[in-house]
């Protein structure tokens, strides 16, 4: 049993899992230059697991003549890159960016329409291996997930760290995508290390040099710190992590308040939060970036009515129902609006969702030019109370029953079966070109 | 301006007056009062651009004036000096600010000009009359509880008020519902209400009419016009804007048919209701009730914590049946019954149900059924 840790056999091989007896170098076994070594090694058990340009990988599993070309996944004219395998971010494409930049920096990319259904799939079929190893299994995307392997040494004969090693080659054999994992003792620092080096990473971050690592490191490497808090860091003059682990927390808190305090204890590698194995989704939405800015009520209802129907298949599927509508609209130059209304009893219709949102937009319609709309639903719950009948609205009843209708004759016959007037004979043009799985993995 | 005034008569007045002031404020002369003096009294006023609140208190006046102060600070303060305490409140000569001075206490508060202070114009209101506040009160309690929260719906967030011929005698209507149950209580019109148009008092408005109905036997002066209501309680003159909008033909949802009916003593029947919801953490929960011969059997089921049960007599003899209500709905028109006996007048598991207290006709709820 390789569980003893004597200070030589702290480290192994990747490929052929072979415990290392040589501080340094390749595998004496096998060769291979993926030799693992650490002190911490075989102590460490909190996980991050993170596979590797997702979408773009599972279309080269599934198009081998694509294998050796910079691949992009995204859509139309307007559309933004939702994953760049990685040929393409050499040549420097990059997620959301403009399409039509990526295709300047890449011109001779293969691009592909992201096809969710099958990343979904997949997503799903790497999670189950996931709960095999553990049941403290946290998603957080279709793709990435927080694992907790702490006690589980016994039941796999093998200490965390080889388990999650083959647990990558297994991914690669078995489903044919590869995956970056990276192992700590605390979330924030396994997700740092998993994005240390793809893609095939394994990186490790222990206890005694985390202090030492986050030193150099910039504060935009903290969870939380976006492109805007960064930017005002930067304007008090602070610019690594080093910096903020010199700093008071009383100091930190007055400056930024609640952030303050992540800051404080993140930079100093503490990070109590654990893997919450039931983080259920949030909410479930459907955005779409337009082909050019839309401003008009003619234009914009059809979209909304097909994202509605969307999000009520999605919520449908997955057996809930949410109680907030939220519709979001980002004008022509990216300010971003959301506006929610919340309901009087959980909904899954595509009807009371577009209706609800419908409002929404239309007190927003002064001129304004859109260039993305998306609704979603907020605040989900079981599905038992969802759309109860109504005393004064008996309409709605009748219209509920006709959606149940068109629901089923949809299954049987296709989605184009049956169409409201709103989506009829344009409905390719309102395929979302960039997919939203942000919250929820539906 | 400079007035000294009894700490109990200032407290009084300004415990009603603050409960129109909302915490949050984007313009700030609403988080204010106005304060009026003049002759022998003070008058406070505040308004939310929906609802006025205007009370006359009486005063010493030495010099008469007006201003507009944080509305919840001088609450607060005043709520805290001693019993029996005189205060004075007192503008500077700039206007900038007002102290509140009690004993050895004193206090300094920034002012915004009186000028700014917004009105709700008045216009002429062509229905006056009086009500007693215990029978305008009774409509209120009545039907209160079912009034809709859904901003969708807009005009259901508030009590419809109208007047409806009914076996030769006119009586005013009060109708609530929030598509899940509705309430609907009635008294004989008073005179001066023939051919009012039917309007819905939004619920803010009404909750605050319910805290000053609280004393028996005021007349209550109520004046209507197209888009407004104006109700007078003793001091207090409140004014509120109607709700613009059409209350849906409520009538056609009050089940003429339902034949089976069902006979229940109320307080056993609401103790049982109370009782087995308990087991039942989230709210909206089913009680599933199975109606035979006799006997009426509650049962709740909750997946995550067990089940209850209980059975309570009853009057019913139609075929048996079995139908479930959300727990709280059903208490809350247990709550407002009043008498011994409860009526249910039901028709099947997925149709609206009538519930009337048995010696009552003036009374009814219309519940919905939920799935179980």
């Amino acid at each position: 049993m390789p569980t003893t840790t004597a200070d030589s056999e702290r480290g192994f091989c990747r490929d052929c899992l072979t415990l290392q007896k040589r501080e340094t170098g390749r595998c004496y076994h096998c060769g291979s230059p993926r030799a693992t070594r650490h002190p911490e090694l075989f102590q460490l058990h909190l996980a991050h697991i993170d596979c590797d340009a997702f979408y773009a990988s599972v279309e080269k599993r599934d198009h081998p003549e694509l294998k050796d070309k910079p691949l992009i996944i995204g859509g139309g004219k307007r559309g933004v890159v939702s994953t760049a395998c990685y040929i393409a971010r050499i040549r420097g494409v990059r997620s959301a960016m403009p399409m039509f930049k990526a295709l300047e920096a890449c011109p001779d990319a293969v691009v592909l329409k992201p096809d969710m259904e099958k990343y979904v799939r997949v997503g799903r079929e790497i999670r189950s291996m996931m709960q095999a190893l553990t049941p403290l299994v946290e998603p957080i995307s279709i793709d990435e997930a927080f694992l907790d392997l702490s006690g589980t040494e016994r039941l796999h004969g093998e200490p965390p760290a080889l388990v999650l090693a083959r647990f990558a080659l297994a991914v690669e054999r078995e489903i044919g995508v590869s995956v970056s994992a990276g192992l700590s003792y605390c979330k924030f620092l396994a997700k740092v290390a998993s994005d240390f080096r793809k893609p095939r990473g394994f990186s490790v971050i222990g206890e005694a040099e985390a202090v030492e690592f986050l030193k150099d490191q910039p504060v935009s490497l903290i969870w939380g710190v976006g492109r805007v808090f960064a930017a005002t860091l930067e304007q008090d003059g602070i610019k690594t992590i080093g910096q903020i682990q010199r700093m008071e927390l009383n100091d930190l808190l007055r400056r930024y308040s609640s952030m303050g305090n992540r800051l404080y204890h993140l930079a100093r590698g503490v990070d109590e939060r654990t893997v919450h194995p039931d983080h259920a989704a949030k909410n479930v939405s459907a955005e779409t970036t337009f082909n050019s800015d839309l401003s008009t009520r003619d234009q914009l209802a059809p979209i909304l009515r097909a994202l509605s129907e969307k999000v009520s298949a999605r919520l449908k599927k997955a057996e809930i129902a949410g109680r907030t509508v939220v519709l979001k609209l980002k004008t022509r130059d990216f300010k971003i609006k959301t506006r929610n209304r919340q309901l009087a009893a959980p909904t899954r219709l595509a009807d009371r969702i577009f209706e609800t949102a419908m409002p929404l937009l239309e007190k927003e319609l002064d001129g304004t030019r859109f260039r993305l709309l998306g609704v979603g639903v907020h605040d989900l719950t079981t599905p038992e109370k969802a759309d109860p009948p109504d005393l004064i609205d008996t309409k709605a009843t009748r219209r509920a029953k006709a959606e149940e209708a068109i629901d089923i004759l949809r299954e049987k016959f296709g989605k184009k079966a049956v169409e409201t007037g709103y989506t009829f004979g344009q409905s390719s043009r309102f395929e979302p070109q960039q997919p939203s799985d942000r919250e929820d993995d539906f | 301006m400079r007035v000294i005034i009894e700490r109990s008569n200032l407290l009084k007045s300004l415990n009603h007056i603050h409960r129109v002031v909302e915490r949050r404020n984007t313009i700030p002369i609403l988080s204010n009062a106005l304060l009026t003096a003049e002759g022998a009294t003070l008058e406070m006023k505040a308004t939310d651009l929906d609802l006025e609140m205007n009370e006359a208190t009486p005063a010493r006046v030495e010099q008469a004036g007006s201003t507009t102060v944080p509305a919840h600070l001088l609450y607060d303060i005043v709520r805290k000096l001693p019993d029996g305490a005189e205060v004075m409140l007192k503008v500077d000569d700039g206007g900038a600010a007002m102290s509140v001075i009690s004993g050895r206490t004193s206090f300094r508060l920034q002012c915004l000009p009186a000028s700014d202070f917004p009105a709700l114009s008045s216009g002429s209101y062509p229905h006056i009359f009086r009500l007693e506040s215990t029978a305008l009160k009774g409509l209120i309690d009545k039907t209160q509880f079912a009034i809709s929260t859904e901003e969708t719906r807009y005009y259901l967030n508030g009590i419809y008020f109208h007047t409806h011929e009914s076996g030769g005698k006119l009586k005013l209507r009060a109708v609530a519902t929030d598509g899940h149950r509705l309430a609907r209580a009635e008294m004989d019109a008073p005179a001066g209400s023939e051919g009012m148009a039917g309007i819905i008092i939004p619920r803010k408005t009404v909750s605050e009419m319910q805290k000053l109905l609280d004393d028996p036997d005021i007349a209550v002066t109520t004046e209507v016009s197209e888009s407004k209501i104006r109700f007078t309680i003793g001091p207090v003159i409140l004014t509120s804007k109607l709700i613009d909008g059409t209350f849906p033909d409520y009538q056609r949802v009050i089940p003429a048919n339902n034949d089976k009916k069902l006979i229940l003593d109320r307080q056993s029947f609401a103790s049982a209701v109370d009782r087995v919801s308990t087991i039942s953490s989230e709210r909206g929960r089913a009680v599933k009730l199975s109606i035979a011969d006799g006997q009426v059997t509650l049962a709740v089921n909750n997946p995550d914590s067990g089940s209850a049960t209980e059975e309570v007599a009853a009057d019913y003899s139609s075929d048996p049946i079995e139908i479930g209500f959300n727990a709280k709905y059903l208490l809350d028109v247990a709550a407002q019954l009043g008498g011994t006996e409860a009526r249910f007048l039901l028709a099947d598991a997925g149709s609206p149900t009538l519930i009337q207290d048995a010696a009552d006709e003036h009374t009814l709820y219309v519940l919905m059924p939920m799935r179980v």
